[in-house]
């Protein structure tokens, strides 16, 4: 197996998922399964390939400093699950 | 046994004043309404997709280069990932083991000579939302009913600047923060305002036997906003820290937060700080390679260093009144009065006191005219001098009127004031007589009064002994 139960509960935890022990069991399997997939590509030799994050071969694509209007804060708060004085109300970090 | 020594580095985060954000074209604004100046990029918005700001690069590049670092041939953006609603995407896009500047040096002038302080790394990054906690136990996070989100600073550049753990005091540290700050707002990449958030600063700080090489157990300060603050809280972390190993104790890594009200250290909360951001390359974004083009003008054009600066003038003056000149954008002007004729330690006195008091624009004033005050300053009366300074700055000043108010040194005149003052006090006439030196303060202090401080106080002064003696 590629991937531990205790690794899935951790990336479970920072993302501030809560899991059924059923859900658990099944990413814990799908998960592998994909790294597994990936791992394929360990078997490849590839000393002599630069490491790359990125298929484009570009770089210093970037913008000028120009402004351009913003939504309206009426706009940006439609998909607010509350909103308060023109804010984004949300639960309070759990104590 | 060996003393202690402190070890401390510092983290900074700066603002950029660029008029945009870091990876949207919103508007950078203080004090706007809230989640007024958004857009579906910094708000996170699935299917979005971000676009630096080509002017932070440059500015950072410039920040990178006044702090003698190597600017990267090759730059990569990182996720930082973290869950909090302070950023709407679920992760911070920031740098990590190849940001835009690293090794550099800045060097800090000190009365005892130069401080080397070694810059690991300068990276540009996005700052997130503010967040108001409502409720709970006077808005603490711990125990808020909900929090509000404003997201108008989510996504502003940042350029956070590491520096290697070469401070050896918190007088070190705040010498080194202001002459920092002095070279950023010179640069004219950021107003860097403690009190405005727009400059902020992490201690990390351990101790060590003096002599020894190895580190100790760091702690990390934050929640430090103005220089005074940190070189408070600095100290108050040392003195803990001493305490705990001399009480047979370990330091334990950890985070505090100084209270510059109480002079409290409180520790924060550990369970969730673990850091595990599984950082990764942000696959939005191709890396940055900065062009000779870009970096080589900047280079050039780099205008000379406030360290440097301050090096020079420490011909003229002592450190402190260097630094002082410098740090407080009055150097310019002392070293033009100079150059005009100014003696150098009055100059320098005026600038930092009557000058600062007075509040005139150090870019507004004429060196030669200002020069010919300083020249004059014992000869006119004081509240004309302090007048003339407090006008120093508007258009068309010109010394000479108030040159022309000469003080009243004539004996015939002044004799009888001097002679009704020490009449209408008999008594302290007869302290002084009895031995009681002091007095005579008294009562030039009275006649300079009765003139309005239009009386030479030398002469004064010695009219005054010799009406006593007689
Ligand atoms: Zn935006």
């Amino acid at each position: 197996m590629a991937i531990l139960r205790e690794q899935v509960l951790h990336v479970a935890q920072l993302a501030r998922l809560a899991l059924t022990d059923e859900e658990v069991e099944r990413f814990t399997r799908q998960l592998g399964a994909i790294l597994d997939a990936v791992g394929k590509v360990a078997e490849l030799d590839l000393a002599d390939v630069e490491p790359t994050a990125h298929p484009l071969d570009l770089v210093n694509v970037w913008r000028a400093d120009e402004p351009r209007p913003s939504l309206a804060a009426d706009d940006a708060l439609a998909n607010a699950p509350a909103r308060e004085q023109g804010a984004f109300r949300v639960p309070p970090r759990r104590a | 046994m060996n003393r202690w020594e402190p070890v401390i580095g510092l983290e900074i985060h700066v603002h950029l004043k660029t008029r945009t954000k870091m990876f949207c074209a919103c508007a950078v604004e203080y004090g706007a309404e809230p989640n007024t100046l958004t857009c579906p990029v910094c708000l996170g918005h699935p299917g979005t997709l971000p676009v630096p700001n080509a002017r932070a690069v440059e500015w950072t590049v410039k920040l990178g280069l006044a702090l003698g670092c190597e600017i990267a041939a090759h730059a990569v953006f990182h996720r930082k990932n973290y869950f909090y609603p302070d950023l709407a995407k679920g992760y911070q896009i920031s740098q990590y083991d190849e940001p835009l500047c690293r090794d550099g040096r800045f060097l800090v002038p000190t009365a005892e000579g130069e401080l080397e302080v070694g810059i690991v790394r300068a990276h540009l990054e996005e700052d997130a939302a503010k967040i108001v906690h409502v409720g709970g136990a006077g808005g603490r996070i711990g125990g808020a009913d909900y929090s509000l989100v404003d997201y108008n600073r989510a996504g502003t550049p940042l350029v956070e600047i590491v520096t290697r753990p070469d401070l050896r005091s918190a007088d070190d540290a705040r010498r080194f923060l202001q002459l920092l700050r002095q070279t950023i707002v010179e640069l004219g990449i950021s107003d860097a305002e403690m009190e405005k958030g727009t400059l902020r600063a992490d201690a990390n700080i351990s101790v060590r036997r003096a002599g020894d090489t190895g580190l100790r157990t760091r702690t990390e300060l934050k929640n430090m906003n103005s220089f005074s603050f940190i070189a408070r809280g600095i100290e108050a972390e040392l003195a803990r820290q001493v305490e705990v190993w001399e009480s047979g104790g370990e330091v334990v890594q950890q985070t505090y937060d100084f209270h510059a009200d109480t002079g409290a250290l409180t520790a924060r909360r550990t369970k969730e700080e673990a850091e595990d951001y599984r950082y990764f390359p942000e696959p939005d974004l191709v890396p940055l390679s900065p062009p000779p083009e870009l970096v080589e003008p900047v280079r050039r054009q780099l205008p000379e260093l406030p360290g440097a600066r301050v090096g020079r003038l420490r011909a003229d003056l002592d450190f402190e009144a260097a630094t002082g000149l410098v740090t407080s954008g009055r150097d310019r002007l002392f070293e033009a009065v100079v150059a005009a004729g100014g003696e150098p330690r009055p100059t320098a006195n005026v600038l930092m006191n009557q000058f600062a008091t007075a509040g005139v624009d150090p870019a507004a004033v004429e060196a030669d005219e200002f020069a010919k005050l300083i020249a004059a300053r014992d000869r006119i009366p004081r509240d004309t001098f302090l007048r003339a300074v407090a006008e120093s700055g508007r258009p068309g000043f010109a010394a000479e009127p108030y040159l022309a108010e000469a003080a009243i040194s004539d004996t015939d005149a002044l004799a009888p004031l001097v002679e009704r003052v020490l009449a209408e006090n008999p008594k302290q006439v007869a302290s002084y007589r009895g031995g009681k030196e002091g007095v005579l303060g008294f009562f030039v202090g009275q006649v300079m009064r009765e003139t309005r401080g239009k009386a030479d106080p030398k002469v004064v002064n010695e009219l005054v002994r010799e009406k006593l003696r007689a």
